[in-house]
Parts: C-alpha cells; sequence; structure tokens
C-alpha cells in the first residue's frame, strides 16, 4: 500500500513536471486526420491520409528536438454533421491544433466554418470546391492539391480546344458536383463551347445506366463526369458497356484518381484524359517517397495526390511553426507564416500559399495507357502536358475572397 | 418516347437484381423466420468469389455463375448451423441484430484487405457488345442478366410452390413437431433453405460483378432497396417479391428519367405509401 501511494505521488509529480515543460516550450502539436474512411472515397483519402500525416511529422525530424506531436483520425462518413460534429470534439475536448485532409466538398464547407469559429489551422487536400478559397474562403484555411477551378481550366480546356464544344453533364448532387459542374461550364462557354443538358445523380449511385442513355440521346460530343471515387469509376464502366466512346462521343473525367484507374482496369480506361497535380511515378523524389509509402499500406498501393497533398501540407505546417518557435494553438497566425513561406517538398516541388490560403503548384495533364504499355501494377499515366500553378489556378484578380479586400 | 422505352428496359434490367435478392429475402423469411441483413454482405461475397475464382483460379465467369453460389451458399450453411440456429423460436429482432452483425464483419473484412473503391471484372466475351434496338443500344451483358434472372426466380418459385420437396418446406415452418413425426429432417431442411437464398444472394452478386465495381460495400448500397422492395411486396411472398422487384426497377428508372434527384428515395415513398393502404405488403397475408 505505501509503496504504491509512492508510486502515485512520483508519477503525479512526473507530470505536472512534463506538462509543465509542454507549457513553456508550447512544443506539443496535435493533428486531426479527417477522412472518410470507409465510404466511396475511402481509398483516395482515408487511412492514407492518416499514414501521410505520419510520414510528414517522422519525415519533420520535430520529434527529435523534443516536439511532441500526436495524431489522431476520424471519419466524417461523408457527412456534414457527423464532420462538423467530430470537428467540433477534436477541438474542445481534444485539443487539436489542426484538421488535415477532409475529402467531400460538403463536410469540408460545413468543416471550414468550425476551423475558423475556433481559431484552428485547416489544411484541406481531398476536397475539390474552390469555394474553400473563393467565396468562404478563411484566414484559417489553406487549400492544398487541386480544386474544381483547376480542373475545369485544365481538363475542361484542352478538350473544348480539341473540338469538343457541345457538353453534356452528369454531376454528384452535392457542393462537389455543383461547383465542377459551374467551373466547366464557365470554361465551355468563355472559349465558344455550349452546354446542352445535364443530369444530377444522388451520391454513391450504383447504376448509371439511365443517366448514361440520356447523355448518349442528348448527341452532346463530350459527356463530362463531375462526379469522383466510386460514382466516377461506375460512370467509365458502364460507358464502355453501352458503347458511348465507340458511338463517338467521349468521356471528360473531369476528376479522377490513381485508385480510380486500378478500379475500372487500363482495359476500360486507356485514352482517358484527365488532370492531377501529382503522380507517384513523376521522377526519383516522387518514387522514392512513393515507395516508403507503399510499403506502409496494407495494399501495398502508392500514395494518391490527396495523400501527397496531405503530406506535403504537414511537412509545410511544420516548417512554419519550427520557425514560429512553437505555439501551435493561434489558427490565423500559424497560417499567416506559412502563406510567408514558399512552399518546397520532395512531391509537388516549389509553390506558394496565396493570401486566399490557395496553393499553387504544378498541374498535370495525363493519359491512361494502354494495357501493353504498362510496365507494373501501379503503372497507369503517360504525361501529355505540364501547365504551370499560376495558369492552373485562380487567378488573384478574379478571386471574390474578403480576405484579398484588405 | 424512344428514350422512354429505354429507360423502361433500363429499369427492369435493375429490377432484376432486386428480384433475384428479395427472392432470397423472402425465401428465408418465409422458411426460418429470419430477417437476413447478410443477405447484402453474401451478394457481395458472391461477387468477390467470382473475382477469386477468375484472378486466382483461372476458372472463367460461366463456372463463377455455377460455383460461386455453392460456395457463398455452403458459407452461408455454416452460419446457419453455428449460429442462426439458436435463434428458432425468439423473436425476429434477434435474427435481425445477429445478422445485422454478420454482414458489419464480413464488410469490414474485405473492407480492410481489399479498400472500398473496388477491383475490376470484365464482362465475358461471348456477352461483349450490344445490340441496335433502334430506340437504344442495348449491351447484350444486360439482356442476358434479365433472361437469367427472369429464368432463376421463375425455377425458385416453382420448387418452393409447386413440388414435393418445396411442399415439405412450407409444411416444416406451418407445423415442425408435425413434419418431424412423419419423419423428415427439419433442421437439415432449414439448413439447406438458408443456403438456397444466400445462393441466390451470391449469384446476383456473380451477375453484377461486370456491370459494378466488385466493391466490399456493393452489397451494403442495395440491401436497404431491397428491403423495401420484400416489404412493399409482402414478407416472406415469394411471388410477391419477384414482381415487386421487376416493377420497382421500373419506376426508379422512370424516376431517373423524369426527376433524377429523388431516384434514391422513390422506393421508400413507394413503401410508405403502400403499407400505409396495405400494411402486410401487396401481397402479404395477414399473419
Amino acid at each position: 500500500m505505501k509503496k504504491s501511494i509512492a508510486s502515485l505521488l512520483l508519477g503525479t509529480a512526473l507530470a505536472v513536471t512534463t506538462a509543465g515543460a509542454a507549457f513553456a516550450q508550447d512544443k506539443t502539436v496535435k493533428i486531426g486526420a479527417l477522412s472518410d474512411q470507409s465510404g466511396l472515397y475511402a481509398d483516395l483519402g482515408g487511412p492514407g491520409s492518416t499514414l501521410a500525416a505520419q510520414m510528414a511529422v517522422e519525415d519533420s525530424g520535430l520529434t527529435g528536438k523534443g516536439w511532441k506531436i500526436d495524431i489522431i483520425s476520424g471519419d466524417h462518413q461523408n457527412k456534414p454533421d457527423i464532420g462538423t460534429a467530430i470537428a467540433r470534439q477534436w477541438f474542445d475536448v481534444d485539443k487539436v491544433d489542426i484538421i488535415v485532409d477532409v475529402p467531400n466538398s460538403g463536410v469540408a464547407l460545413a468543416v471550414n466554418n468550425v476551423v475558423k469559429e475556433k481559431n484552428g489551422v485547416y489544411i484541406n487536400s481531398g476536397a475539390a470546391t474552390s469555394d474553400l478559397t473563393n467565396a468562404q474562403c478563411s484566414p484559417n484555411t489553406v487549400h492544398w492539391t487541386y480544386d474544381t477551378y483547376m480542373l475545369a481550366h485544365t481538363t475542361g480546356q484542352a478538350l473544348v480546344k480539341a473540338g469538343g464544344d457541345t457538353w453534356f453533364f452528369l454531376t454528384a448532387d452535392y457542393a462537389f458536383g455543383a461547383a465542377l459542374e459551374r467551373d466547366t461550364t464557365a470554361v465551355i462557354t468563355a472559349n465558344g463551347g455550349k452546354v446542352v443538358g445535364g443530369v444530377k445523380h444522388p451520391l454513391n449511385t450504383p447504376d448509371f445506366s439511365s443517366f448514361l442513355l440520356q447523355a448518349q440521346a442528348s448527341k452532346a460530343k463530350i459527356i463530362g463526369l463531375a462526379n469522383a471515387g466510386g460514382d466516377t469509376t461506375n460512370t467509365i464502366k458502364q460507358a464502355a458497356e453501352f458503347g458511348i466512346v465507340k458511338g463517338g462521343q467521349k468521356l471528360a473525367a473531369l476528376l479522377l484518381f490513381l485508385t480510380d484507374v486500378k478500379a475500372i482496369g487500363l482495359e476500360t480506361a486507356q485514352g482517358l484524359n484527365f488532370t492531377e497535380t501529382f503522380y507517384w511515378d513523376m521522377n526519383d523524389k516522387t518514387r522514392a517517397f512513393s515507395k516508403r509509402f507503399a510499403e506502409k499500406m496494407k495494399n501495398s498501393a502508392p500514395p494518391t495526390m490527396v495523400q501527397a497533398g496531405v503530406y506535403a501540407g504537414v511537412r509545410h505546417y511544420l516548417k512554419a511553426l519550427e520557425a514560429l518557435g512553437g505555439n501551435p494553438h493561434d489558427g490565423v497566425k500559424v497560417v499567416e507564416k506559412m502563406k510567408s513561406m514558399p512552399t518546397e517538398d520532395d512531391l509537388f516541388g516549389k509553390g506558394e500559399i496565396q493570401p486566399n490560403g490557395r496553393t499553387i503548384h504544378n498541374a498535370y495533364l495525363f493519359e491512361v495507357k494502354k494495357p501493353s504499355e504498362s510496365k507494373g501494377p501501379w503503372d497507369f499515366y503517360k504525361l501529355v502536358g505540364t501547365v504551370p500553378g499560376e495558369q492552373a489556378f485562380t487567378p488573384l484578380s478574379e478571386s471574390k475572397c474578403a480576405l484579398l479586400k484588405k | 418516347m424512344q428514350a422512354l422505352y429505354a429507360q423502361l428496359l433500363v429499369g427492369l434490367i435493375n429490377g432484376s437484381f432486386y428480384a433475384l435478392l428479395s427472392l432470397g429475402l423472402a425465401v428465408i423469411f418465409g422458411m426460418l423466420n429470419i430477417i437476413n441483413f447478410a443477405h447484402g454482405a453474401l451478394y457481395m461475397m458472391g461477387a468477390f468469389v467470382a473475382y477469386f475464382l477468375l484472378n486466382l483460379g483461372g476458372i472463367n465467369y460461366w463456372w463463377a455463375l455455377l460455383l460461386a453460389p455453392i460456395i457463398v451458399g455452403i458459407f452461408g450453411m455454416l452460419l446457419e448451423r453455428t449460429m442462426l440456429k439458436f435463434l428458432t423460436g425468439l423473436d425476429h429482432l434477434y435474427g435481425l441484430l445477429l445478422t445485422f452483425g454478420i454482414a458489419l464483419i464480413v464488410q469490414g473484412v474485405f473492407q480492410n484487405y481489399f479498400g472500398s473503391s473496388g477491383l475490376p471484372y470484365s464482362i465475358p466475351d461471348q456477352l461483349k457488345g450490344g445490340l441496335n434496338l433502334g430506340f437504344m443500344f442495348l449491351p447484350i451483358y444486360r439482356a442476358w442478366v434479365v433472361v437469367f434472372s427472369l429464368f432463376v426466380c421463375i425455377a425458385t418459385w416453382f420448387l418452393i410452390e409447386k413440388t414435393r420437396l418445396g411442399a415439405y418446406l412450407r409444411a416444416a415452418t406451418e407445423n415442425p413437431t408435425l413434419v418431424r413425426a412423419f419423419g423428415i429432417n427439419v433442421p437439415r431442411m432449414i439448413t439447406l433453405t438458408y443456403g438456397l437464398g444466400v445462393g441466390l444472394a451470391a449469384l446476383a452478386g456473380v451477375l453484377s460483378a461486370p456491370i459494378n465495381q466488385v466493391r466490399p460495400l456493393m452489397g451494403a448500397d442495395l440491401i436497404i432497396v431491397v428491403f423495401a422492395v420484400v416489404v412493399i411486396g409482402g414478407m416472406g411472398s415469394i411471388m410477391g417479391s419477384i414482381i415487386t422487384g421487376f416493377a420497382l426497377g421500373v419506376i426508379e428508372g422512370l424516376t431517373k428519367y423524369f426527376y433524377p434527384e429523388a431516384s434514391n428515395t422513390v422506393v421508400f415513398v413507394l413503401m410508405v405509401l403502400v403499407l400505409l393502404v396495405k400494411p402486410t405488403g401487396l401481397t402479404g397475408r395477414a399473419a
């Protein structure tokens, strides 16, 4: 009994001293990786995003310098109410400093408000809506990797210029689909094209045949897919079945991820054009990172651009924190520091964060390889063109972000 | 007008999946009194078994149509022997909870190993291509799905309603003690019936593999709709579930044409309407 009281006292004393030390230096950081862990976007973000955040922490070397950095993860199940509930709990109870990833634009925009309210840091990599750095921009938010404006101005523009001047949209019926259709329509009309019709389908639809028949009947040259993940793979697969491409219409997968191509298979996906800002097989640095990443993934998959964005975002965040010497709890201050430093990492190369929170880096137009051209299980893409960041993303002159009107 | 015909046909194709799945559910509910929430997971297993047969064993689609229902059916019979049989005589709720738990575990295991975005399974060479019907381009594979499902549905109905074996089964659910007194092994019949229902789910899974991605959650997405089909048709009614399955596919297809945003909910609206007017479902008898 005496012994246990002594150890209890000792333990308490130890806890007080370590807590005191942490407070003095304020080098305790808690990262929350909020993603779709089990639904249709789980493979492009999900557990892989948590792993990417962990690798960013390890590679930063800060833990060796006495920093204490923890990562927790959560599943928003593609529901904005669940996403915001987790975010609130993380800030209020778990004392999280930063939320990363958050695919699904509906959830992303909802979480954006919570992070602003709690003065945290929000590095979004998974969501596409350009509203995050436009109408709904926030001093606490950095939007990494990609957005709907960029997708529209790369894939969309390239296709219109190649003669695809009439479009029919298959659009996922939530914030992301609406944003992507809106931004792409702007590009199409600006380039002299026309949108002849479209359907809005519910998120996570297993059968697209009805919608594809309508697209076929519209006689549009391009069928624009303003959807993502499992919805896109099902659409492409079923479009092949209905002979859409053989009938002379072209599919525009405005957003396609590495894991989607894997799921469709090269046989069906070959020849598709689309845009990404990261591909594992770009250069020695991306290959080296991807190899390390794949070794830790259960299915040995290399990172998607969303997961790569989580890594790059967390790396930059930790660099900014180190430059500040600690104190991660004032989100606006940390994000300002992040914006003042140029971004540079092995995955996206050199770039910058604009005042509206948009990260600028190169975007790449890819084409899916033929099965005969593929040399390995994840060798899927051919590089068709590179679009410099300034051309790919919203010019500040066009941005409606309130932060720019200071 | 042409587009409307096309939508009707496409609806019929989806309806055939609903019919096959709800048929299995109706068989299991009618004979075992179990609300089999694991049905979606077993449907998914059917698709995965087809994928494994092809990619690990080089066994093609046609054999998978035969083998996958048998393999998954045996798995179902094991479930029945080891777990479900203890539920005999208990409230429906226990069966529902147990099978729901089984579904979550099975889906969780598959998701853990294969991710969520799915695996490709291509249409067998013999069924590739399509027919130009004038009003639409009909993929041959889809036509095959409708014809084959109809055949299976009618065969199952015939087996249960018109054969001696079916008569034993129906008698065994009405009065197991009496049937046992005639020297019939009732527990074995129950196990075989569950295996049959599960096999039907797996068969639907194989049929769907070339159209949809082979995904761990493919059954979870479908099962709620299928339950609505069974409820609308009348719990346990074999013919009711077949007819409602096809009919709802068509109604859903038409909704996708006229008001796509509502296509996920139209089935449930119908369910509410039917239950308001006839609580036992369209063809169900009062208990």
